[in-house]
């Protein structure tokens, strides 16, 4: 099976029921994709397919083969951190980071659709992402963050 | 417990030792290197310190890093005394022997929130001691006095002169002319701090936006196995036999067997090996545990509550007086059992060869993982090695006495030539059998006729965490575990130099520790204040009621004498608009608690709609916690701590039926979410006291703030918990 993953298509021998999730870290290598629940209740496994924020944990491989599949190692790209990593740097959101990947992922999605979104928007769109450390109000900060540095990229 | 701070032992002799042999290796480090160096190049200027001649300077940190910020404050501390940049220092996890044992605990342990305390001396003293042997070497080296060097950027500079010298070119003037450690150093004055004090981000935090950061679940070695355990229904069961023909045959699995805790399946993949275990058949043992139930302590733990408990204290005549009142508050309190659900589920790799055993394992407790797994195979605990790898949170669960989730996974390796990593489910985690122990505090007072609490009279039940284990001798009084008691008591406790900050002329406290069955009791973020904070603080929010005084106000006269308690309440007065009216259908709380020296209190506003959803809209916090040193990861684990705390009290539940836990994941176990997030607003006191610590601060007072705001919004005071299970429901 094949697979695109962060521009590059990959040949994967997992079972086609595989979990994206355990194809991306155990067969892939790309571990910044985190197990915490396994079933699409944390949010730790947030990945990109076609753009769109998906649980990677109940998502079986065979279902995004032929998609675009986006990972937190997909995001910096030569010029660096994308603003949503930049913005969750300087805010100093992580504390054990565990769930950031996802956090960050789920962002991501939400500014691509929502570029200027309200406290009551992102506290939709980010609750399905737990954070056992209780980062909550710097995510609320970061997001808001990041809107204005996108805004900022696409004004220069 | 400041009193115990001191500088980290480094005796001058064994410098020698180690020294000649480091430094040696430093020019020739192929020779010596490998176990003298702890795993590196470079010649250690202490315990701590090791500098390479490339100028790479390594912090060996004996703290673990769980998003407590260790690693932050840490490098922050030898950084400022060594004058080099914090996020310049390499970082390893120290070695698991006694030289890095905690000054505190006397083990390799990382908790109680004590890291910042107990390392801001030892830390500057390892940087100032390495940063004074480069001076003097330059200075010897130059000819020129050593009040004329300065150093900074992890170089030594003469200004007259020009002469300029990085660290990692001293180290050949160290070794030659024999430059051993000063017996003394003189640490700089906090009006010379360039990075303590100020605020810092996360030293590891750049790994945590780009994935690239390690967690032990993240870890692959060649050959390695997964394991994925099937466990007994009943915490404590056993098998009795299995059937593994089908998962055998599914592809990638490698082996089924029985160990104490299940049956393991070993395959290729996690996913693999998870998939096979589905279908294993296995017939238990139910184990002594069968019959526990949860309703069953419920009740056994009130009748207990009526009984005469184990006196911890008995200030005044609160019985006397209690018996004279002419009007008894009475009140019972109960705790549920709390999961601690990091979000990194328990997971561990372990590796057996001959007499030798290497674990990767997320850990705050490395002494006991060591002793524990060198008892189980009966080798010598240096032969068994740890590393240590970030942590996806612990909040208490990787300080496991029983090494838990660590001794399996050596058990699963044993007769494997690969190492093998167990990772456990979700679902493994919340039925883990080991939780925050239930609680049920039976309390009765009285007011003077001033309106002021006279008598109190608590007597506590639960399952004691420390009684029969090793930490027995030093936490347990007269058979008392002070930890059931934490912040109940007004004058010190066993090693508690602390206890509440209040004084109330009566004082009567006893406790039972409850039969040690069903579960293992494991400490939970702040420990006993979770279940202590929320009755000492709530039954006291019950007096003010009872004597008209306003709850703010009620602690304000009760810590006259607690000059730190006192000064926070009073900041938090002004702070929180305390005096300023809410609309109905909203309600304001207080509480304060110290947990390890730090004085915190936050005041809490609430919205309660007609059917019981409540919001948190506003937090509150003043802390003090002696000097700041990082005041951006002080506000983060305020945040973090109290959000913990908060979920806890308004969802945290673990049910056990027949012995069978009756939650399983997020679904059905809760946890704080975003939008039920509050606005939290952070105010540090200023403060020339040493550091204490904050991880688990701010934990302590939530719960019982936010109970106290739903009464003041509804009239509705909750004595069994969780909220949810009461009508409340935090959305």
């Amino acid at each position: 099976m094949k697979l695109e993953v962060n521009g590059k298509e990959v040949e994967i021998t997992s079972e086609a029921d595989t979990p994206l999730l355990w194809v991306l870290r155990d067969e892939l290598g790309l571990a910044g994709t985190k197990y915490g629940c396994g079933v699409a209740q944390c949010g730790a496994c947030t990945v990109h397919v076609e753009g769109s924020a998906i649980r990677s944990c109940v998502t079986p491989v065979a279902a995004v083969a032929d998609k675009r599949i986006q990972t937190i190692e997909g995001q910096a790209s030569e010029q660096g951190l994308s603003p949503v990593q930049q913005a969750w740097l300087e805010t100093d959101v992580a504390q054990c980071g565990y769930c950031q990947s996802g956090q960050i992922m789920a962002a991501t999605a939400l500014l691509t659709s929502n570029p200027t979104p309200n406290d009551a928007e992102i506290d939709g769109a980010m609750a399905g992402n737990i954070c056992r450390c209780g980062t909550y109000p710097r995510i609320r900060k970061a997001v808001h963050l990041a809107a204005a540095l996108m805004a900022e990229e696409q004004n220069t | 417990m400041s009193e115990h701070l001191t500088a980290a032992p480094m005796s001058r002799r064994r410098f020698m030792q180690r020294s000649g042999a480091l430094l040696f290796a430093a020019q020739c480090p192929l020779g010596l290197s490998a176990k003298a160096l702890a795993g590196g190049s470079g010649a250690m200027m202490n315990s701590f310190v090791r500098i390479d001649p490339s100028n790479v300077i390594t912090m060996l940190a004996n703290n673990s890093e769980f998003g407590n910020g260790a690693y932050t404050v840490m490098s922050m501390m030898l950084a400022e005394e060594l004058d080099v940049d914090y996020r310049s220092i390499a970082l390893e996890a120290a070695p698991t022997s006694p030289e890095y044992y905690s000054p505190l605990f006397r083990e390799y342990l990382t908790a109680g929130s004590v890291t910042t305390g107990s390392t801001f001396i030892p830390m500057r003293t390892a940087g100032a001691k390495a940063r004074t042997m480069l001076l003097e070497a330059a200075s010897r080296d130059w000819d020129v006095p050593m009040a004329e060097l300065t150093t900074a950027d992890a170089t030594v500079t003469h200004a007259d002169t020009g002469r300029r010298a990085t660290y990692g070119e001293l180290l050949e003037v160290i070794h030659r002319l024999d430059i051993q450690p000063p017996e003394t150093v003189a640490l700089k004055d906090p009006s010379e701090f360039k990075i303590l004090g100020k605020p810092a981000r996360r030293y590891e935090g750049a790994g945590k936006v780009d994935g690239s950061a390690q967690f032990g679940i993240d870890i692959k070695l060649p050959g390695m196995l997964y394991g994925a355990i099937a466990r007994p229904p009943v915490y404590g069961g056993s098998v009795v036999d299995f059937d593994a023909t089908e998962a055998l045959a599914m592809p990638g699995v490698v082996k089924a067997k029985a160990i104490r805790a299940g049956v393991v399946v070993l395959a290729d993949s996690y996913w693999r090996a998870q998939k096979a275990r589905a279908k294993l058949k296995i017939s238990w043992d139910r184990g002594a545990n069968a019959k526990v139930s949860t309703e069953q302590f419920y009740a056994d733990y009130r009748a207990l509550a009526d009984t005469t408990g184990m006196l911890a204290e008995d200030i005044g005549d609160a019985r006397g007086v209690l018996d004279a009142a002419d009007e008894v508050v009475e009140a019972t309190y109960e705790m549920p059992l709390l999961a601690h659900a990091t979000l990194e589920p328990m997971n561990c790799i372990a590796q057996v060869e001959g007499d030798t055993c290497t674990i990767w394992s997320g850990t705050q407790y490395q002494s006991n993982d060591q002793e524990v797994i060198s008892r189980f195979l009966g080798i010598p605990q240096q032969n068994v090695t740890i590393h240590r790898p970030l942590m996806g949170g612990s909040f208490g669960r990787r300080s496991s006495k029983t090494a838990d989730y660590t001794v399996e996974a050596v058990e699963a390796a044993m007769g494997e030539s690969v190492p093998v990593q167990i990772i456990w489910s979700r679902e493994e985690d919340i039925r883990s059998g080991h939780y925050r122990p239930l609680f049920v505090h039976k309390l009765r007072g009285s007011v003077d006729d001033s309106g002021m609490p006279e008598a109190w009279h608590q007597v506590a039940v639960g399952q004691s965490l420390m009684q029969g284990t090793k930490h027995d001798p030093t936490y347990m009084v007269r058979g008392i575990d002070i930890y059931s008691l934490d912040g109940c008591l007004q004058e010190p406790f066993g090693v508690f130099p602390y206890g509440t900050s209040y004084q109330i002329p009566h004082h009567r406290v006893e406790s039972h520790n409850a039969p040690k069955s069903g579960i293992v009791p494991q400490e939970w973020r702040s420990v006993g204040h979770t279940h202590t904070g929320i009755a000492y603080e709530c039954f006291l929010d019950e007096l003010a009621h009872k004597g008209g005084i306003d709850p703010m106000e009620l602690r304000l006269r009760l810590t006259k004498d607690h000059a730190r308690m006192n000064r926070v309440l009073r900041v938090l007065k002004e702070k929180c608009d305390w005096d300023k009216p809410l609309a109905p259908g909203r309600g304001r709380g207080v509480a304060s608690r110290i947990y390890n020296i730090s004085p915190v209190a936050q005041a809490v506003e609430v919205t309660v709609a007609e059917n019981g959803d409540f919001t948190v809209d506003r937090v509150v916090c003043v802390v003090d916690c002696g000097f700041a040193v990082n005041p951006l990861g002080i506000e983060g684990q305020v945040e973090g701590g109290l959000a913990y705390g908060l979920g806890g009290v308004a969802f945290g539940n673990i049910d056990i039926v027949n012995g069978e836990v009756q939650q399983s994941n997020f679904h059905d176990y809760p946890v704080m979410r975003l939008p039920q997030m509050p606005k939290v607003e952070v105010h540090i006191l200023p403060s020339d006291e040493p550091p204490t610590g904050v991880g688990e601060q701010a934990t302590t007072p939530i719960a019982p703030a936010v109970v106290n705001a739903l009464f003041d919004a509804t009239g509705r005071r909750v004595r069994r918990f969780p909220l949810s299970s009461q009508g409340f429901n935090l959305v």
